[in-house]
């Protein structure tokens, strides 16, 4: 009777990779996905109530909307929150779909600096915008301000 | 360049074409995220310079757009619940089908709830 031999596995696990999976960054970037998922949701949801179901909607955007938000440290925090999570959320969606299609290393090289690139400047952007962002601008025309401006 | 795998590990249906449907949304959301904190920060330049650019998002071609896209966050959202319900859940795979099901039918009820106002505000006179 033949006997089934079984071959061993052709690359053993290396030292390198076995040590630990309790601290692993992969897994705390999946983790991330999911918590932050959640804050997103009800985040942007309530932006875009707040933004295209209330009264005229994306015809009532303009300055004057803007800035009447973010005379308010609610809508600040909420909105510097949206970026983050948003940013951080979409940065490492979009690095896990580079590394899954770019085969070459000098492609996913390339597509990944530009991507954390692309990061760095929008978040530190934003960023900056909700924190120097003046509500009532001098010298601005009075009609293109939020109504308090003048008051 | 690795050559082309013989077989291959997608087996289509719902769990597949949700996963792809789930990336494309996320990597369309992601490039409109890119465009609209660049648009926002023009308030920071002038009141005029945004009120220019934010008026472009008020034509109808865009209107048509942002209700995709409003569809695209409401799809990602949904899945995106799913996903961790698969994840997190004991019965999560046992149900994924089921539950892709619902998320279409959350997404038809929350367009549903949507569509009619954006699309009376962006062709509705004024």
């Amino acid at each position: 009777m033949a006997t089934v031999t079984v071959p061993a596995p052709r690359s053993p696990r290396s030292t390198r990779t076995r040590r630990t999976t309790r601290t692993n960054v992969e897994m705390l970037g999946w983790m991330f996905m999911r918590l932050s998922g959640v804050l997103l949701l009800v985040l942007i949801f309530a932006h875009l109530f707040v933004n295209l179901m209330v009264g005229d909607g994306i015809k009532a955007i303009d300055f004057a909307f803007v800035a009447g938000k973010w005379a308010s440290p609610f809508w600040q925090v909420w909105d510097l929150l949206m970026l983050w999570l948003a940013m951080i959320h979409g940065t490492n969606g979009v690095r896990t779909i580079i590394n899954d299609y770019a085969e070459r290393d000098g492609t996913r090289l390339v597509l990944k600096t530009l991507l954390y690139l692309a990061f760095v400047v929008t978040v530190v952007l934003g960023t900056l915008v909700i924190f120097t962002f003046e509500t009532c601008p001098a010298g601005a025309p009075t009609e293109l301000l939020p109504s308090f401006c003048t008051e | 360049m690795p050559e082309k795998p013989a077989g291959t590990l997608y087996r289509g249906r719902e769990g597949m074409w949700s996963w792809v449907a789930h990336r494309v949304t996320g990597f369309l959301i992601f490039f409109f995220l890119l465009v609209h904190v660049l648009d926002t920060s023009l308030v920071r330049v002038s009141p005029e310079a945004y009120n220019a650019v934010i008026g472009a998002y008020k034509n109808p071609v865009m209107g048509i757009g942002e209700a995709g896209l409003v569809a695209a966050i409401v799809f990602h959202a949904f899945n995106g619940i799913r996903v961790m319900l698969v994840d997190f859940w004991s019965q999560g795979t046992r149900y994924q089908r089921v539950m892709l099901w619902v998320v279409v039918g959350l997404v038809v009820v929350t367009m549903a709830g949507f569509l009619p106002r954006h699309l009376m505000n962006v062709f509705g006179a004024h």
